[in-house]
């Protein structure tokens, strides 16, 4: 059987400012983003052959397929705007690893970019919906069901009422994503906080606190997936992907059928694994998708490294901490990095994998495993890099 | 400064594929779709069962009983017209039919919600024309 495994890295990385930067548009950022991974990677813009877009929520400046005319990329063997929300990150480096063995490009670029903060205000109006619904979809706003935290809300109140889960557990997810964002100069949130700094934040909508939640940023991340021959020759250590797979559950709002508390990961998990030839126990770094504190939780006991329901136990310890026995988000995720989808944990497992961490850079590093999550706990990916190629 | 009237919950809109469950709910009825291959009860409204791939369906009454799946209590307003609500309750219930709809639990503090509370559907006018299904704790 043929494997991509080993076979494509990741090449080039190139982070923009992010957070509260203003007066630019999304196509801005994402040129932003590719011109810092070429150079990044040792690259010239003519050794791009492949262009892989995702865009975010945000509609100021929208990526589109007119980014490539924007570069003035036009030649390419690969071009296409993917959309599996938040778990694209994955899906754009599977599709262009399987691009570059085939034989089909050579260094494909992959991007995301969005600015949903267009001027300085409150971050809760920057994704809100210009026209009302209509039909079924006009219940919503009747009843007062507003924003995506709502959704992954109730997600975690029902863990919280099957298993037993606290604010306490989600609390200290929070407080070790934070501890990571500290020592990470690129983090937007880098003052410590405690516990009790996690309940005395304001409650959006409970069981979720202001640091459940994951930030707005605008900003651009873009990598270069090149074949594994061609990386050894680049400017930077070459971030093998080992494994990659992905999974998803769609809400059928049926009984019995639980997506929320039991995600489509173990799909993913099962493919990227069985790629790579990895047990979980091997593992040395997570960067696990966190628009919430709970997806980091509930993800947890989906790949396993607990039991189902036990995830608020099983991280109420501080493993997750730097220097705890599993270091996880360890540039502060996107509860206190940056909010660039699965380029967050992406770019951070790059930087893990490549030993380029600096205060907050794990001493074993062999196996990266990166998640991308979206929908409402509907979309997932899953992505073992490594410093190694086999 | 002008004297601002107090702003009005969004009512729902019905179109031609959601019509007769609100207006059902103005009649006081809980009507969802059913496949008429399959059997299968579906939410929300749309012209093709997700278990079957029939389009025969026929609009049907629910008993309107259930069980709380999930709730939330919302503290961020998100629309003005909620500012005085404040933490207001959302909540998933699921019906004994076997489907999950989003809705409000009435006529219970917010305190008294749990997870698992057996519920039943009451109808509040929105309009003439338009009603919205909620849920009160089941008595008995
Ligand atoms: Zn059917």
């Amino acid at each position: 059987m043929t494997t991509l495994k080993g076979k494509a890295a990741i090449t080039g990385l190139g982070i923009t400012p992010m957070g509260k930067i203003f007066g630019h548009d999304a196509m801005y950022f994402a040129g932003e983003a590719i011109r810092l991974a070429v150079e990044d990677a040792g690259l010239t813009k003519a050794d791009i052959d492949g262009l892989l877009i995702n865009n975010g929520v945000g509609t100021a400046g929208a990526l589109s397929l007119g980014l490539a005319p924007y570069l003035g990329f036009d030649a390419l063997r690969v071009l296409n705007h993917m959309n599996a929300a938040g778990s694209t990150a994955a899906q754009m480096v599977m599709y262009a690893s399987m691009c570059i063995e085939l034989g089909m490009a050579s260094n494909v670029v992959c991007v995301f970019a969005d600015a949903p903060l267009q001027t300085p205000g409150p971050s809760a109006a920057a994704y809100a919906r210009p026209t009302p619904p209509r039909g079924m979809a006009s219940l919503a706003p009747a009843y007062g069901l507003y924003s995506v935290n709502a959704q992954y809300a109730l997600a975690a109140q029902r863990h919280m009422a099957l298993y037993g889960t606290t604010n306490d557990h989600l609390g200290e997810i929070a407080v070790s994503t934070r501890m990571w964002a500290e020592r990470n100069p690129r983090a937007q949130m880098r003052s410590p906080i405690t516990l009790e700094d996690y309940h005395n934040s304001r409650w959006i909508m409970e069981p979720f606190h202001l640091l459940d939640c994951c930030l707005v940023s605008n900003g651009a991340v873009a990598v270069i997936v090149s074949s594994a021959s061609r990386a050894r020759d680049l400017r930077q250590p070459p971030a093998y992907v080992l494994g990659i797979g992905q999974g998803h559950h769609a809400t059928t709002n049926r009984g019995g059928w639980e997506p929320e508390t039991h995600t489509a990961a173990t799909i993913a998990k099962d493919t990227a694994f069985r790629m790579a030839g990895v047990e979980l126990a091997d593992i040395d770094v997570l960067e696990l998708y966190d628009c919430y504190t709970y997806t980091v939780l509930v993800t947890l006991e989906d790949y396993g490294f607990c039991a189902k329901g036990e995830g608020g136990p099983f991280v109420s310890d501080g493993k997750l901490r730097p220097g705890g026995a599993l270091p996880t988000n360890t540039g502060g995720g996107e509860l206190s990095g940056y909010y660039m989808w699965g380029m967050t944990p992406l770019s951070e497992g790059i930087i893990q994998a490549r030993g380029q961490g600096g205060d907050r850079q794990v001493e074993k590093h062999d196996l990266v495993m990166v998640t991308g999550n979206g929908g409402i706990l509907n979309y997932h990916g899953c992505m073992i890099l490594s410093p190694n190629a086999s | 400064m002008t004297t601002q009237t107090e702003p009005a919950r969004p009512a729902p809109v019905p179109d031609e594929v959601s019509a007769p469950y609100f207006e059902g709910a103005r009649d006081g009825k809980l009507m969802l779709m059913r496949c008429l291959a399959c059997g299968a009860w579906r939410f929300p409204a749309r012209d093709r069962c997700d278990r079957c791939w029939s389009t025969e369906t026929e609009w049907a009454q629910a008993s309107g009983e259930g069980t709380l799946f999930s709730f939330v209590l919302m503290h961020q307003v998100y629309h003005p017209a909620f500012a005085r609500e404040v933490p207001y309750n959302v909540a998933v219930v699921e019906l004994a039919e076997g489907i999950r709809l989003t809705t409000n639990i009435v006529d219970c503090p917010n305190e008294a919600i749990h997870i698992g509370m057996p519920v039943q559907a009451v109808f509040e006018p929105v309009s003439d024309t338009v009603a919205l299904p909620k849920f009160r704790p089941a008595r008995g």
